[in-house]
């Protein structure tokens, strides 16, 4: 019955094709739990926890959050079909979810530091049912081996092979030749610092340490290390103190976005598989591979961070039917290309674009109009702030040092506004390959989004109050891929419609009206 | 502006607009939003009164202001808002196409294609049983997308999404 007898053979299968998921997740569940109520457990172990009920309290969670962790391994079991993926879990309310195999858009491999350990991998398949919060199948954990090959069974699938029947071809498929697209150059580390992913780090690092100090009763006074840092930061002067605090974080940071950026993309791959899929795999500790079947790759995301910028680096995001835009340094998994260089971004787009013009295509800027906006809105926002502040000094609720301190924000708006209206910009890009609508914008994260007409599903045009009075819209480009909606901001009524008109010819044109005509 | 040589300024085209979708909602809506927003002012308006009553007499004044401004907000926002969004709204079904005009303040046109549509819900609260309206929903396969047509007649709301289901026959596959 089943396509992949081999990875039954592995994992505890019954009957009907339906197997488990790796029995070492029994291992990981505890071990997870273990580590989480880490500052908890040594508050109760090793200070022996004096007063209060708050650590047991947590003792008893991870106690229970293992149990169920076992549970529904005992009670999770999926099976692969040659028409369909499904899983079954739950205890008291059974659920069975389905996949046409049809319908598989993405798959993702995963493997946090202890997953990889114990050999196991997370396998997340994603569909393009983006309507929905709980999207596709994820299955944690199978091991390395079955997670790679449910992986090829999936998307390197030979339709007609399969719809042939069971077991007519050999099960794994052969080993398709790759073309590498790009991969880690170890110049691009350079660019870790300016991602500033760190603060992320030295945050948990921080929140994890103030748990321990507060589950544990400790006075911090108490700890060597904390008493030398607060005695020499009394010492000194107010400025020098945060000054101090400020380098102090500051190379902190550097260290940690760096460090992160290594091991976030230790052995990054770009890869071309001859099914037709982009294959990204990356990671040191924990490792991660998204596989992204190529037609449903619906365009890319060439997103510059202010200060990536600074330095000419880059990074590309896919925008693809089935995988959901995520926060953090990964995306969700939607990231093509790491910070890199700036050239190097673009020659990544343009090899996986269908239309390869379109990352050079010239932008059309959206006029005065436009402009006075952003200076409206970024001057406007500074000004409410300093008014406020200087509305507190006159009530004498706050210092005048402060709100003479806050003017400083009224030319940093100016800048901002210059910029973000710098960044504005939009085009239709036209090849015999095909046609993209590319727009930019922003100043901050300034992005560059390249999304292929047959990805673009319809039309929003948005205009608010102010917009109407300035003849401005905003279009909206709806979509079933990435963040589900593409902007171009601020523009001329007659150009956003024109721009549609083009993009996507046909839809908008029995709506439009020639006024002068 | 450090673009390249080739790019040029917008709006220097021809004129160009949307023209209004044919069908106003059903005129009933008026009335539907009218009893909607009255029942919500109602109840914020007893709140105050049941505060004043209960608190001390210090601050009567201060109450009966409050009072006030509410109703004289609430009169403001029931003659004007019923007949301003009833302006506004707006929506066509072609063969091709749907394609709405909503909002009060700010203001959304969209466009969908039919071959794209997913799913075609019509919806009816209590209050809308009582003044036979009906809301339509269209779907496609972007969370972005929905078309939301508030306040048709429940026939002309079944009409539509009967022929609108009839029209999308998934040309597409998936339509994603």
């Amino acid at each position: 019955m089943t396509t992949l007898p081999d990875v039954v053979a592995e994992e505890t299968g019954t009957g009907e094709g339906w197997r488990r998921l790796s029995p070492r997740m029994l291992v990981v569940h505890p071990l997870n739990e273990l580590l989480r109520a880490a500052p908890a457990l040594l508050a109760v172990l090793v200070v022996g926890a004096t007063s209060g009920r708050g650590p047991w309290w947590s003792v008893a969670g991870a106690g229970a959050l293992v149990l169920m962790g076992i549970l529904r391994w005992f009670t999770t079991t999926y099976r692969v079909t040659p028409r369909q993926v499904q899983v079954r879990k739950g205890l008291v309310r059974r659920r069975v979810l389905t996949v046409p195999t049809d319908r598989v858009r993405t798959v993702d491999v995963d493997a946090q530091a202890l997953h990889r350990i114990l050999g196991l991998a997370k396998v997340s398949i994603g569909t393009g049912r983006s309507d929905k919060s709980d999207e596709g199948i994820k299955l944690d954990a199978l091991s390395k081996g079955a997670a790679e090959r449910l992986r090829g069974e999936l998307l390197h699938r030979r339709p007609v092979a399969v719809q042939a029947g069971e077991n007519t071809e050999g099960n794994v498929p052969a080993p398709d030749p790759e073309v590498v697209l790009a991969s880690l150059q170890p110049g691009w580390i350079k660019y870790g610092p300016f991602t500033l992913s760190g603060f992320v780090t030295v945050g948990i690092v921080a929140a994890f340490v103030f748990r321990l100090i507060s589950e544990s009763n400790v006075d911090p006074d108490r700890f060597g290390p904390f008493r030398v840092v607060f005695h020499h930061l009394s010492s000194v002067s107010i400025a020098r103190a945060i000054s101090e605090a400020i380098v102090t974080l500051v190379v902190v940071v550097v260290v940690a976005s760096t460090v992160g950026y290594v091991l976030a993309f230790w052995n990054y791959r770009l890869t071309r598989h001859s099914g037709g899929t982009l294959h990204v795999s990356r990671g040191a500790i924990s490792t991660r591979s998204t596989t992204i079947e190529e037609r449903r790759l619906r365009g890319v995301e060439i997103s510059e961070p202010l200060l990536l910028r600074a330095v000419k680096g880059a990074r590309i995001l896919a925008i693809t039917t089935g995988l959901r835009v995520g926060r953090g340094a990964e995306r969700g998994g939607t990231l093509l290309l790491p910070p890199a260089p700036r050239d190097e971004a673009e020659r990544v787009a343009r090899d996986v674009l269908t239309d390869p013009a379109a990352v050079s295509a010239g932008l059309v800027s959206h006029g005065p109009r436009a402009r006075r906006r952003r200076y409206n809105r970024a001057l406007g926002m500074c000004a409410i702030l300093v008014g406020i502040l200087f509305v507190l000094w006159a009530t004498d609720v706050a210092g005048l040092d402060l709100a003479l301190a806050s003017l400083v924000l009224l030319p940093i708006g100016a800048l901002l506004a210059a910029d973000r209206y710098r960044s504005l910009g939009h085009a239709v890009s036209e090849s015999p390959s095909g046609a993209t609508l590319v727009g930019r914008h922003g100043s901050l994260v300034r992005r560059r989004v390249m999304l292929s007409r047959d990805g673009i599903i319809g039309w929003n045009v948005h205009q608010s109050f102010f917009q109407r009075r300035s003849g401005l819209a905003t279009l909206i480009a709806t979509t079933a891929a990435g963040h589900q909606h593409y902007e171009i901001v601020d523009v001329e009524l007659a150009e956003a419609l024109r721009v549609a008109d083009q993009a996507l010819p046909g839809l908008v044109t029995p709506f439009l009206v020639h006024p002068n005509v | 502006m450090g673009f390249p040589t080739n790019s040029t300024r917008a709006g220097t085209g021809e004129a160009v607009e949307l023209r209004l979708p044919r069908n106003k909602v059903s005129p009933r809506a008026k009335a539907y939003w009218f009893v909607r927003a009255l029942i919500g002012w109602i109840v914020l308006f007893a709140a105050e009164l049941v505060w004043f009553l209960t608190g001390d007499d210090a601050n009567a004044g201060l109450h009966v202001t409050g009072l006030v401004v509410t109703v004289v907000v609430a009169a403001a926002h029931l003659v004007i808002m019923p007949r301003w969004r009833f302006a506004v709204h707006r929506w066509e079904i072609t063969p091709d196409a749907v394609y709405t005009r909503s909002g009060w303040i700010d203001q959304e046109w969209r466009i969908a294609p039919v071959s794209r549509i997913q799913t075609v819900d019509s919806e009816r609260g209590v209050l809308q049983r009582l003044f036979g309206l009906s809301d339509l929903t269209v779907t496609t396969a972007s969370s972005a997308g929905a078309l939301k047509i508030h306040g048709l007649d429940v026939e002309v709301a079944q009409r539509a999404a009967d022929e609108l289901t009839g029209n999308a026959v998934a040309s597409e596959g998936d339509a994603t």
